[in-house]
């Protein structure tokens, strides 16, 4: 096991500065002082796909909610360097919350930041079943990306039948091409690490998900001691999906619940 | 408050003292592995040395890092990586600061308060007696489970006293009094030591006093903060990525140096009589300069002062009006007995990877250290190792006597430096990377079965 002390790498060639996105949505001032949430989008999706619901919906639950954009061109490294540079720039310590490959990005954020909590949605952790699952679903947009070409997911990977064709194609149409690189180390990166300061961690996805596989959440959550909250009937996209609302409160609800166990 | 003979107990909460880097360190990694902390802290405030407002605070305003950002940073709360690699003192403060509020610290920091003494009771437990700062009022008696100082090594001057000092007109300050370049404008200056503050300061004179000469009492390896326009530090830490072995190391080492800086002995500064990675490293670029555009004049040790004279070991004779002796701070622990850290007649604990008493399983220092790099990433780990050990002697106590035991056996060349020259100030010096090596052993023994 590699040495989570010495850091070589950051201290030889630390991880290039880039002009980083936030975007945020604040509670209502003078409410009380609850942990911020910051939400970390999954390859190809950016800060709307929680500004379309989930930022504003966690707002007025308290929480103060922010959403990071991915670099372009990134890598995993260069990537959970953003999300570990502005959970550290939050007041206060924040919960993580990552979906779909920005799940993979958390979890291997937690191995350096201590998230006062932290929310696997839809996790990409083992990258050869979602592989997998992709292959049989949607063959024809997944096999060019194992030649570096850029993964394209279908409306049915993403989303339930109940969301309209014209808003599912809308939101694909926002879908940006990821690198070829953050593609590939979806399957070649390294188990994540153990997370520091033993936060709370909660698994939450969908039984017809055709992007990560039920046997795949099981994993995941029982990595972290746990089985998954289940969203049957949803996509892969909980946050976008018509029933967007249960999956945030059931999350929301889990947090208030362990924040008064603290 | 009345003076009481009453013990509070505090049962199973650890006391810290100090709210410095390492301090809130400290809190920080003892809160996550669940223990109750009360900090006693004798400011009003965090930041311990990093706080220019502290009484003790060794800053001046031209104070920067000497290791960059990444090799400085605590490791799971990294600095803005929008800020420069050589960050300055105040953003320093305004980073522990944010440290405090972002983990909630301050609720278990008693600020204005000072430790005056902490006593064994006999049965691990410890009684610590606490009053304001600046012994105002009563104290207060409290017991706790366990005590971690966390109280710095940059506050207590080490004052050199030189033959005919109290004749001498001019004025002699340590550097812990130098505040500001203002105090140097236009003044014959005299800077006594070759650590990284006289350098700093021997700069800072050169860019204001109207003449300045530098005392060191051997030749330093002047190490510049870039290297092929990368931090130094950063340079360095390839070498140990690489892991290449001592003598290779030195070897590239004098080869940068000599390719970078080249012979320092032309400017008139004596060469090293020690090998590269043997003393504490000196990181600045503009000695050398300032040597080179006549600014600084190196001269050998003080021997002695006269009225108006200071005169030097080579028989010359120079005439300061003000002399800084950058001489150093000395570690001190006024509150414990000296045997609780089987402290030697010079006051030096003897400390298992000087952080843990020998004989007193439930005491610890964090920070007292001296690396080649920053230091709050080895006090962060240490007091990452010092909470779980702490949680193991509570929880498990015959896994913890197991671990004590093999690690009493652990060479103590194994993780401190090996040679390095004999000053009070390179006692504790180690090596970064052999002592996070030593650290992560420990850590994993650490693990709960």
């Amino acid at each position: 096991m590699r040495s989570s002390l010495l850091r070589f790498d950051d201290w030889t060639s630390p991880v290039p500065y880039v002009a980083r996105e936030v975007r945020s949505v604040l509670p209502e001032p003078g409410s009380e002082a609850l942990p911020p949430l910051l939400f970390v989008p999954g390859l190809g999706h950016g800060p709307w796909a929680f500004e379309e619901h989930w930022l504003k919906h966690t707002a007025s639950r308290g929480f103060p909610a922010h959403t990071v954009a991915l670099r372009k061109n990134g890598n995993q490294r260069a990537y959970v360097h953003d999300v570990v540079q502005v959970a550290a720039s939050l007041p206060r310590q924040a919960v993580l919350v990552g979906h779909g490959a920005g799940a993979l990005i958390v979890a291997r954020a937690l191995g350096r930041y201590p998230a006062r909590a932290a929310v696997l949605s839809a996790p990409v952790l083992d990258g050869w079943a979602t592989f997998g699952a992709a292959l049989r679903v949607n063959p024809f947009g997944t096999m060019p990306a194992v030649f570096g070409a850029s993964l394209r997911l279908s409306r049915r990977q993403l989303f339930s039948a109940e969301l309209p064709a014209e808003q599912a194609d809308a939101y694909r149409g926002r879908l940006t091409p990821a690198g070829a690189t953050a593609q590939r180390e979806l399957i070649t990166h390294p188990a994540p690490p153990k997370p520091v300061g033993a936060p709370p961690v909660l698994v939450v996805g969908s039984p017809d998900d055709r992007v990560v596989p039920r046997s795949s959440l099981d994993r995941t959550a029982a990595r972290y001691g746990g089985a998954p909250l289940l969203f049957p009937g949803m996509g892969h996209d909980l946050m976008l999906d018509v029933g967007w609302r249960e999956p945030l409160d059931a999350i929301l609800d889990w947090l208030t619940k362990e924040l008064a166990h603290a | 408050m009345q003076d009481t003979s009453d013990i509070a107990d505090r049962h199973d909460a650890v006391c810290v003292i100090g709210a410095g880097g390492s301090g809130l360190a400290t809190i920080k990694n003892l809160r996550e592995q669940g223990f109750a902390v009360d900090c006693y802290e004798r400011e009003t405030s965090v930041g311990g040395a990093w706080n220019w407002r502290h009484d003790r605070s060794p800053m001046y305003a031209g104070t920067h890092l000497i290791s960059s950002r990444p090799l400085t940073e605590f490791p799971d709360f990294p600095m803005p990586d929008t800020w420069p690699d050589y960050p300055h003192h105040a953003q320093l403060l305004s980073y522990l600061e944010r440290y405090a509020e972002h983990f909630g610290l301050g609720e278990h920091i008693w600020f204005g308060t000072e430790v005056v003494s902490v006593t064994p009771v006999g049965d691990g437990r410890w009684d610590v007696t606490t009053r304001s700062t600046g012994g105002g009022g009563s104290s207060r008696v409290q017991r706790y489970s366990a005590v971690v100082v966390a109280n710095g090594h940059n506050w207590s001057p080490k004052l050199v006293v030189h033959e005919g000092v109290d004749g001498y007109r001019g004025q002699v300050i340590h550097s812990s009094a130098y505040k500001d370049p203002a105090q140097l404008r236009g003044r014959k200056v005299l800077v006594v030591g070759g650590g990284n503050t006289g350098c700093d300061i021997a700069v800072e004179a050169a860019q204001q006093a109207t003449a300045v000469w530098h005392s060191t009492r051997r030749g330093y390896w002047y190490a510049p903060k870039y290297i092929f326009g990368r931090p130094a530090d950063q340079v360095n830490a390839l070498a140990f990525k690489l892991r290449l072995p001592l003598r290779l190391r030195q070897w590239l080492y004098r080869s940068t140096v000599r390719f970078t800086v080249g012979d320092v002995t032309r400017f008139g500064l004596p060469a090293p009589d020690h090998r590269p990675y043997e003393s504490h490293p000196i990181v600045n670029s503009q000695l050398v300069y300032y040597a080179g555009h006549g600014r600084i004049v190196p001269v050998p040790d003080v021997a002695r002062f006269d009225t108006t004279r200071v005169e030097l070991s080579d028989g010359r004779s120079i005439d300061p009006d003000l002399v800084v002796l950058a001489t150093g701070y000395l570690p001190r622990f006024e509150f414990l007995a000296p045997e609780l850290l089987d402290q030697d007649s010079d006051g030096r604990p003897d400390l298992h990877l000087h952080a843990f008493a020998r004989r007193h399983p439930t005491l610890a220092v964090v920070g007292l250290l001296q690396a080649d790099a920053g230091l709050f990433p080895l006090a962060h780990w240490q007091s990452v190792a010092v909470a779980k050990w702490l949680r193991l002697h509570a929880t498990d106590p015959v896994r913890a006597a197991e671990v004590q035991r093999k690690e009493s056996a652990r060479p103590v060349k194994s993780w401190t430096r090996r040679n390095v020259v004999s000053s009070s100030r390179h006692w504790f010096e180690v090596n970064h990377t052999s002592y996070l090596r030593t650290l992560d052993d420990l850590l994993t023994e650490l693990e709960p079965a």
